[in-house]
This record gives structure tokens, C-alpha cells and sequence, in this order.
């Protein structure tokens, strides 16, 4: 049986644990910590006791046999229309550390089909090796096929690591892939570290922001992430005088094709058109409430082409239909990591910010100089924001005249 | 038609913050509240069930005692049956593990169409419905946006990835997750609240489920939390103060390097 176990002796009842267990399992009873039914062996209380009171018994566990023969950095070279994705070069920079710690290669996968160009694009990075999957039936991506192409590889070439990017597909994907191969996923990853101990330290953000866990994949291989765009630097070219790494055309085992009916049928696609992906914008003018009304908005769209960026709304914006859902930035809505950050009228509610917390510069317009997303913004301004937007697209057209 | 929709009770994550003397989770008055996406995957079964005819609609949740609760509201929803998947042995899984115990579940309950939210906002991995198709080798579609129509075994539906709108035709069985532009989800009636209150709900136990202790819970989770802490505050914004807008925009632009001749880092 599991359980958690409080070693009388050791623990001196400064409760210290009860103050760090997000489920409210454990009390003091005459001075000795106590564990209650809530517990969910969670562990946070296991790693914050500083007098190592408390153990996580656990019955026998199967993981991966042999896990230190598994060996090697890969990184799913996410496509769409045959264009490899940003967040791609971003995990090869962070894969490539992580194989050098590691002393292990670092590979890149490509499903698709006419893929020649790309995986030679993939090359003038530091990569070791790209893994080329090149067939017809991959020229439009379906989870049911791709998901059972790549579970195919990972077992036949055993990698130590699997990373993703945190996208629509990456979160689909994965979680299939993890469940094929038995093993551990992290999802959303803001940070990546090879331990002491040689195994993957996944750190991620929970409760909508307001913790962050850190966590492991002992015994099970691949160890598996996913990982939010723009939170690591996109890969530099590799220098002239590193060695080029070589594109191994895959011939996937017998057997490996899905069962048709885990397949879905792509009849029809309909491009998000005119807009960037707010995902990748380097400058996202967001709105909330405080900018008034819906007609406000063009204000921000105006903004927001000035400086080549794209427009985003908070959920109460959203949801007074101002703006469309996939233009929503938060924890039920997309992530963002520009440059700039532009938010008008927004309070800074948690679940809005864990949305956006990683973007480099954010600027923060609101009246009230209370208003929580100023202990978020790098710079701020107490002011009306609908006048302060409409000023700032005066200057900018100004200075812009000046200069043409 | 086996309908089936997994629903999970969640902390009100609105209400949790993290103190920022001792670094500790406050509690207090904490709500446990029906994950938001699921109610959408609730809606949805529910209107599939009317669209299909001969169709009955189960929610399923896998949690401690108290998390009947969310079946309730399932329930006073419009689901006709409900079941709780409650066992100290399930305690401490992971995604891994949670799903396997939903699949055991969902195959006992003969389910063909799965419904799931995108994603629980307690964890937020999105990871368990996928992982769910994965497990019992059904079809799969996120971020279900759409249900088009139902034609015998297929249904065409129309779901919403970062650069577009897919309209995809889907094997059933299937697990479908839901994002929130899907529907609106009713609101129980007061009475209907009531009557949920006295309906039998079964409790399944690993042994009803057929599962092994080493599968389930904690030892059948791959993933460890190692530890738990607070994130990073930036602390409070440099804040432009000046008697009029234009000053304070000229400035910000200055500060921003956004006016000629007046970069600044
Ligand atoms: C489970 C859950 C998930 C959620 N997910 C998300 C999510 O993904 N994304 C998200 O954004 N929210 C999310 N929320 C909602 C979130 O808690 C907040 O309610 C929301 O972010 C508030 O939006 P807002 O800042 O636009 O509105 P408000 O909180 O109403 O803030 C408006 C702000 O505008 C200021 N203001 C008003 N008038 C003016 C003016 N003329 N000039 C300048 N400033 C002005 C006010 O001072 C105020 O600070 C979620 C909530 C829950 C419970
Ligand atoms: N313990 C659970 N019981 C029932 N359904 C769950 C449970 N955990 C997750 N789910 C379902 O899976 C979805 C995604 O959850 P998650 O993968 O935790 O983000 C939720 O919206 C639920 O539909």
C-alpha cells in the first residue's frame, strides 16, 4: 500500500508541512504531524520537511528496463503547410544544452513529406542528427498516424529525452505518445535542467500560475516534456567550424500503421487568415475591461499594427463577445511570450498573468494605481487607457512622419 | 449509445495564492468547484444524447469521497447516471495513471463517445483525454469546437488548432476534448439540483475496475513531483508619472525606444 509516513521521531511539530500541502492532509496531533484521507502523495511536504520526517512509501514500481541504456536528446520538429515551427529552433537551443550536460546527441524528427529542404535547414543548427520520415501519407498532419509513427521510433531508437513544443499539436500529441510508450509526460515546461542524478528536471507552473513544480521521470524512458514557446532562446546557427550533423532517412518498422480507426479524416481546413499567430507575435496589445467597449478595440488594432504586433483580450472581454475565444490570453486561453506585452484595462487577475508572465517587456495602462497587473508590468501608466492608446497611436504616426 | 463524460472537481484556483512572507500555499476558503471545460463537455453529451435519440449520458469522476459533488451537478445538469472511481489505492496518480483508471472505467461502462475538457485547471497538463484514446485505441479530437453532424459510425466535427479550423470525419469510438466556444452549458434548475441530491451514486473500487495496485496511483505514475514553490515576482512595475498623457506617452516611447534617436536599451 501507498502511503505517506511520519516518522515520529524525527518530526518536532512546527508544521511546517501543513503550511505547504495544497490539500490540506496533514495536522498536528499532540505535537506529531498527522496525515489525513486528502492526502494525494503529492510529496511537497516529503522534499520541504527539513528534518526528514516524513517518507512516501511506495509499493513495487515497474518502470522502463534498463533506463540508462535509453540515450539521446530528441526533439519533434513540429511542421504546418511544410514550414518547420518556431518553437522548434527554441527546443534544439535547449535540447542542445541539455544533450551536451548529458553527453548525449542531440536529434531532431521531421514527418512530412518533401521534407529535403528542411531537414538541410535543420542541419545549419547544432544538431547531431535529423531523423527524416518522408511519405506522402504525412503531407497533412493527423495525430492517429503521426502519434503512432513516432511511439514506432521511440522504441526501436530509445531515446533518453523527448521534448515538444507546448502547441495544439504538441499537447495532443504527446499524451498519446507517452501512453503507447508507457511513460511519463510534463506538459507545459518553462524550464529544463539534467540533475545530479542524470535525469530530466521538468519545472512547470500549476494552479493557474501560482505554483511551480518540479518534476522527475525516474524510472521510465523517454522522460517526456512539453514546453511553452518563447520561454528558451531560439538555437544559433551552428558556427562554421562545428562538425554537421546527417539526416537519417527512417524507414518505420512493420507494423507500425494505426488502426484506421484511430484516425481522423481531415474534409476540410479553414486558415485563421489576416492574423498572426498570437503564439508567436512579437508585440501583443491586449485589452480587458477597462477599455470600455467593443468599438475600443480598433484602437487597439491600430496599436498594435503600428508596432507589428497583434491584438489579444482577457476572458471578461471575451466573454462579453469583444473579441473572439482564440484571441484570449490565460490560463484558459493561450500563451504568450512576446517582446512586448501592451495591457489596457486589465487588472492583473492570476489567471490572466500566468498567461503572459513570460513575455519580455510589459507595459501596463490602468486608472487604478492598485491594480495587481502593475506588480507584473516592467514599466506602468496610471491613466485612462482608451486616452492613453489613442496618444501613443498620435506619436507614433508623428515620429513615423517625421521620418518617411 | 454510451455516452460518457469525465469530470473532475477542482481547488477554485482564483482563490489560491502563495504567501509571500513563508512561501506557503494559503488555503483558506478554498473552494472545490466542477473544472470549467468540463461543463462544456457536459453540455455537449447532452445534446449529443438529444441528437442521437437512443443515447444515455454517464459521468464519471475518479477522486476522493467529496468529488461526488461535481457528479451531482452532472447530474442536476440533465446526465442520467453517474459514477464515482474512489479507492485510497488511486491516490497520487499522475496523468498516466488517472487515465488508465478512467479507461478501466469507461470500457466497463461499454462508453463509444468520451467527452473531456481541454483541460483541468488545477494541473493544466490537457493530457489526460488524449491519453484516454491512447489507452483504450479509440479515435481522438481536441479542442472540439463543432459537432457537425452524426451519420452511423461517423461523426463530422470541427475542432480549432494555433494556425486554424479543421473539419475532421471521426471514427466512433471516440474521445472528444472541448474548449469553451462550444456551447453554453445550462444552468440547473433548483429543483433539479434537489433531486440530484438523493440519487444513488455507485462507487468503483480498483477491485470493481479489475486494476493492480502497482498500475494505479502512485506507483503506476511514471512522473515525481520532486518539489513544489513559489514562482518568480517581477516586482512592481517602474511606474511613469507626469502631469499629462502626452508627457507620460512621450515618455514610455523614450523608455521603450520607440522614438528616433532616443534608443534606449
Ligand atoms: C478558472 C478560471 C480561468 C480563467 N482563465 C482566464 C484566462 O485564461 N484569461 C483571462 O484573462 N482571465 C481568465 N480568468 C478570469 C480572471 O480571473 C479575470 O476575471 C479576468 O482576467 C479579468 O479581466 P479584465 O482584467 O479584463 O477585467 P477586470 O478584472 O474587470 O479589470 C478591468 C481593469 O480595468 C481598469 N479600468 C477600468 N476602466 C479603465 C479605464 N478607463 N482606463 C484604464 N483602466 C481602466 C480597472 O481598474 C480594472 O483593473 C479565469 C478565471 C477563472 C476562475
Ligand atoms: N480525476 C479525474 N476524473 C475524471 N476526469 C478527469 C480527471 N482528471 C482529468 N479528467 C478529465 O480530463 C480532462 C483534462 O484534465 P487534465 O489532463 O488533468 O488537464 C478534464 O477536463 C476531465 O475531463
Amino acid at each position: 500500500m501507498n502511503r505517506l509516513i511520519v516518522n515520529d521521531a524525527a518530526c518536532i511539530g512546527c508544521g511546517e508541512c501543513i503550511e505547504i500541502c495544497p490539500f490540506g492532509a496533514l495536522s498536528l496531533q499532540a505535537d506529531k504531524a498527522v496525515v489525513n484521507d486528502n492526502c494525494a502523495l503529492c510529496g511537497a511536504c516529503v522534499s520541504h520537511c527539513a528534518y526528514n520526517a516524513l517518507t512516501l512509501h511506495k509499493s513495487s514500481q515497474h518502470g522502463t528496463p534498463h533506463p540508462d541504456s535509453w540515450r539521446g536528446v530528441w526533439v519533434f520538429g513540429e511542421m504546418i503547410d511544410g514550414v518547420l515551427q518556431p518553437v522548434v529552433y527554441e527546443l534544439i537551443g535547449e535540447g542542445r544544452k541539455l544533450a551536451d550536460v548529458a553527453r548525449e546527441q542531440l536529434c531532431v524528427v521531421i514527418f512530412g513529406n518533401d521534407t529535403d529542404d528542411v531537414c538541410d535547414e535543420v542541419l545549419g543548427y547544432p544538431v547531431d542528427r535529423v531523423l527524416q520520415i518522408d511519405a506522402p501519407d504525412f503531407s497533412v498532419y493527423e495525430p492517429g498516424l503521426v502519434s503512432a509513427a513516432l511511439t514506432a521510433l521511440i522504441q526501436k531508437y530509445k531515446p533518453s529525452v523527448m521534448l515538444a513544443g507546448a502547441t495544439a499539436i504538441g499537447r495532443e500529441l504527446m499524451p498519446r505518445v507517452a501512453t503507447f510508450c508507457h511513460t511519463g509526460l510534463t506538459a507545459d515546461c518553462t524550464e529544463l535542467a539534467i540533475g545530479s542524478d542524470r535525469l530530466l528536471e521538468q519545472t512547470r507552473p500549476a494552479f493557474g500560475g501560482n505554483i511551480m513544480a518540479r518534476i522527475l521521470c525516474p524510472h521510465h524512458r523517454p522522460q517526456m516534456a512539453t514546453v511553452r514557446h518563447k520561454v528558451f532562446r531560439p538555437a544559433l546557427a551552428r558556427s562554421a567550424t562545428s562538425p554537421r550533423g546527417v539526416v537519417e532517412r527512417v524507414v518505420l518498422p512493420a507494423g507500425w500503421e494505426p488502426a484506421p480507426s484511430a484516425r481522423l479524416t481531415r474534409t476540410a481546413f479553414q486558415k485563421l487568415v489576416g492574423e498572426v499567430n498570437l503564439a508567436e507575435a512579437d508585440v501583443v496589445v491586449c485589452g480587458g475591461i477597462g477599455m470600455g467597449k467593443p468599438e475600443n478595440f480598433k484602437l487597439l488594432e491600430e496599436l498594435a499594427a503600428l508596432l507589428g504586433g497583434t491584438v489579444a483580450a482577457t476572458r471578461a472581454a471575451v466573454d462579453r463577445g469583444w473579441m473572439p475565444h482564440e484571441r484570449q490570453v490565460g490560463q484558459t486561453g493561450r500563451t504568450v511570450a512576446p517582446g512586448l506585452y501592451i495591457a489596457c484595462g486589465i487588472s492583473g487577475a492570476v489567471q490572466h498573468v500566468v498567461g503572459m508572465r513570460a513575455s519580455q517587456k510589459i507595459v501596463a495602462v490602468n486608472h487604478d494605481p492598485e491594480a495587481p497587473i502593475f506588480n507584473e508590468a516592467t514599466v506602468g501608466i496610471v491613466g485612462d487607457s482608451v486616452q492613453v492608446v489613442s496618444e501613443w497611436i498620435r506619436q507614433l504616426k508623428a515620429c513615423g512622419g517625421e521620418r518617411s | 449509445m454510451q455516452i460518457a463524460v469525465c469530470v473532475k472537481q477542482v481547488p477554485d484556483t482564483a482563490d489560491i495564492r502563495i504567501h509571500p512572507e513563508t512561501n506557503t500555499l494559503i488555503r483558506d476558503g478554498v473552494d472545490a468547484i466542477l473544472n470549467p471545460f468540463d461543463a462544456y463537455a457536459i453540455e455537449e453529451a447532452l445534446r449529443l444524447r438529444d441528437r442521437l435519440g437512443e443515447a444515455t449520458v454517464t459521468a464519471v469522476t475518479m477522486g476522493p469521497k467529496q468529488s461526488e459533488a461535481v457528479l451531482r451537478q452532472a447530474l442536476a445538469m440533465g446526465a442520467d447516471d453517474a459514477v464515482l472511481l474512489s479507492d485510497r489505492a488511486f491516490a497520487g496518480a499522475d496523468t498516466w495513471a488517472t487515465s488508465l483508471t478512467l479507461s478501466a472505467a469507461l470500457k466497463k461502462l461499454n462508453a463509444k463517445i468520451i467527452l473531456c475538457g481541454k483541460q483541468a485547471i488545477d494541473g493544466d497538463t490537457a493530457q489526460v483525454g488524449p491519453a484516454i484514446a491512447a489507452h483504450l485505441g479509440f479515435s481522438q479530437v481536441s479542442y472540439l469546437t463543432k459537432v457537425i453532424d452524426i451519420s452511423g459510425d461517423c461523426l463530422r466535427v470541427e475542432r480549432l488548432l494555433d494556425h486554424g479550423r479543421e473539419t475532421v470525419q471521426v471514427p466512433v469510438p471516440t474521445v472528444m476534448t472541448v474548449v469553451r466556444e462550444l456551447n453554453n452549458p445550462r444552468v440547473a434548475t433548483l429543483n433539479a439540483l434537489r433531486q440530484a441530491r438523493n440519487k444513488p451514486i455507485p462507487c468503483w473500487t480498483s477491485q470493481d475496475l479489475l486494476l493492480n495496485a502497482e498500475e494505479i496511483g502512485l506507483p503506476g505514475s511514471p512522473t515525481e513531483v520532486r518539489e513544489i514553490f513559489s514562482p518568480e515576482v517581477r516586482g512592481r512595475a517602474e511606474m511613469i508619472q507626469t502631469q499629462s498623457i502626452e508627457q507620460a506617452v512621450t515618455l514610455l516611447m523614450q523608455r521603450l525606444g520607440q522614438l528616433p534617436g532616443e534608443d534606449r536599451p
